[in-house]
């Protein structure tokens, strides 16, 4: 069995910092102390393992994994491409969870008011394990930009929401996917929380017209890096003495 | 040539409607066949059985209800469900992750997961680190998930030597990662509130 050594430290100036004001729900909601920095341990350089037996045969295609009498109405899209860690190494075996709103901007929440009608055909939710190449696929309706409560006339560009859990609990990360193209990404106080302008393009997907199917699907590209591990230790620090 | 390393992808929040892709029959549908959740238990499980049961505060005071948790702990004996935790001497349990996930109800805030009490894992140096489990907390207005650390009142001595604990400086701050047992029933109840900020802030960790 391989030793898992630790993580490299995570550089906090490429994520959004915990207090962004123009991001309103941010400013009760961060904290006032700063983190305190841990060494690894077991507790952080491990995490949880998933199975393909506990995901079903249609988790990754949002296209057909809520329709009841038909398709759920909208733009064709696979999105697709490679989680890696930091050293370029694919991440295996890593549970990607995506949720996103129609193509109205609407979504099937108890407590999303928007007057854009629900798509009795689509859900809006999928999961999926990368596979020995860190790539991961699935299928959806892109969806559509919609208005939120923070200024009165704010709007978030289309996004998919990203869950991404790999092989440490320090890994652990949620993002959101934008679209090559979108005039709205500028301008959205939550895209600006990230203040490394670099940064926020690795957010971006790229229109991937060589993986579209024809007369078909339109295809998006989206990778995705966490953390990588050390890949010498000297001493066994981690699980007791060498 | 100089190493080139990929940038880590970086966070956004979870947002309101973390519950669609995470929780979905929270967010009042049923989609998938096997949904991950709360209770970390089987039948088969060894260990003695814990609720652990709270809520999230914000800066207001008021109880965050959109916050989603995921809690990762070692077993009874003291050992990760994971490959890399080579403790060879520590059982691994097949009928334990160690892992669970819960949302705080939308009315009164409360989360609560169903458990074991995890034994005491080998630290960095040889130094055995006080029973503790790992949570991690995401919601709307949170730009990057909060790790932090919870450990029992009642493992008082272990948590004296605690090399995590002992980082902390201030003893004030330490006692926010400690719950406190309770007996309600047959059910043996850890309360762990989580002050996200101000008076009583919860120490939270840079891993």
């Amino acid at each position: 069995m391989s030793q898992i050594n630790e993580l490299y430290h995570r550089n906090y100036d490429r994520h959004p910092p915990a207090l962004v004001p123009e991001y309103k729900t941010s400013v009760l909601r961060s904290p006032k102390n700063a983190l305190i920095s841990l060494q690894n341990s077991l507790s952080e350089i491990t995490g949880p393992v998933f199975g393909q037996h506990e995901l079903g045969a249609l988790d990754n295609d949002l296209i057909l994994n809520y329709a009841k009498q038909g398709l759920p109405i909208g733009e064709r899209i696979i999105v697709h491409g490679y989680v890696r860690d930091e050293n370029g190494l694919p991440l295996r075996n890593a549970l990607v969870e995506v949720w996103q709103a129609n193509a109205g901007g609407r979504y099937r929440h108890k407590k999303d008011q928007y007057l854009a009608p629900i798509d009795p055909n689509f859900g809006g939710c999928g999961r999926m394990l990368t596979d020995d190449n860190g790539y991961y696929f699935f299928r959806t309706i892109k969806p559509g930009p919609y208005p939120w409560r923070n200024r009165v006339n704010d709007w978030r560009p289309a996004h998919i929401h990203f869950s991404l859990s790999g092989d440490a609990f320090a890994q652990r990360l949620i993002t959101q996917m934008y679209f090559e193209g979108d005039p709205l990404i500028a301008s959205c106080p939550i895209v600006r929380a990230i203040k490394n302008d670099d940064a926020v393009r690795t957010l971006i997907a790229g229109l991937d017209k060589t993986a579209s199917i024809q007369l078909d699907s339109l295809a998006y590209r989206f990778d995705l890096v966490l953390r990588g591990h050390r890949a010498t230790l000297f001493e066994n620090r981690l699980q007791g003495k060498a | 040539m100089p190493q080139q390393y990929l940038p880590e992808t970086p966070s956004q929040t979870a947002g309101p409607y973390v519950h669609i892709g995470l929780a979905p029959l929270a967010a009042g549908f049923d989609i998938f066949e096997n949904n991950f959740n709360q209770v970390l238990t089987q039948p088969e499980t060894q260990g003695e059985r814990i609720t652990i049961e709270g809520r999230v505060f914000d800066g207001s005071g008021t109880p965050i209800r959109d916050v989603l948790l995921e809690i990762w702990q070692a077993n009874a004996h003291g050992r990760y469900n994971h490959p890399g935790d080579q403790q060879q001497d520590k059982p691994l349990d097949g009928a334990f992750r160690g892992w669970g996930r819960s949302c705080s109800d939308f009315e009164t805030g409360h989360y609560r997961f169903e458990t074991i009490k995890p034994g005491a894992v080998c630290g960095r140096d040889g130094r055995l680190m006080a029973p503790h489990v790992n949570l991690w907390i995401v919601a709307r207005g949170i730009n990057l998930g909060l790790h932090t650390r919870m450990y029992f009142a009642d493992e008082d001595a272990a948590n004296q030597q605690d090399p995590v604990l002992n980082l902390i400086e201030l003893e004030v701050r330490r006692k926010t990662l400690i719950a406190h047992p309770e007996r309600r029933g047959d059910e043996l109840v850890y309360r762990f509130d989580i002050v996200v900020q101000g008076e009583r802030e919860t120490v939270f960790f840079d891993l």
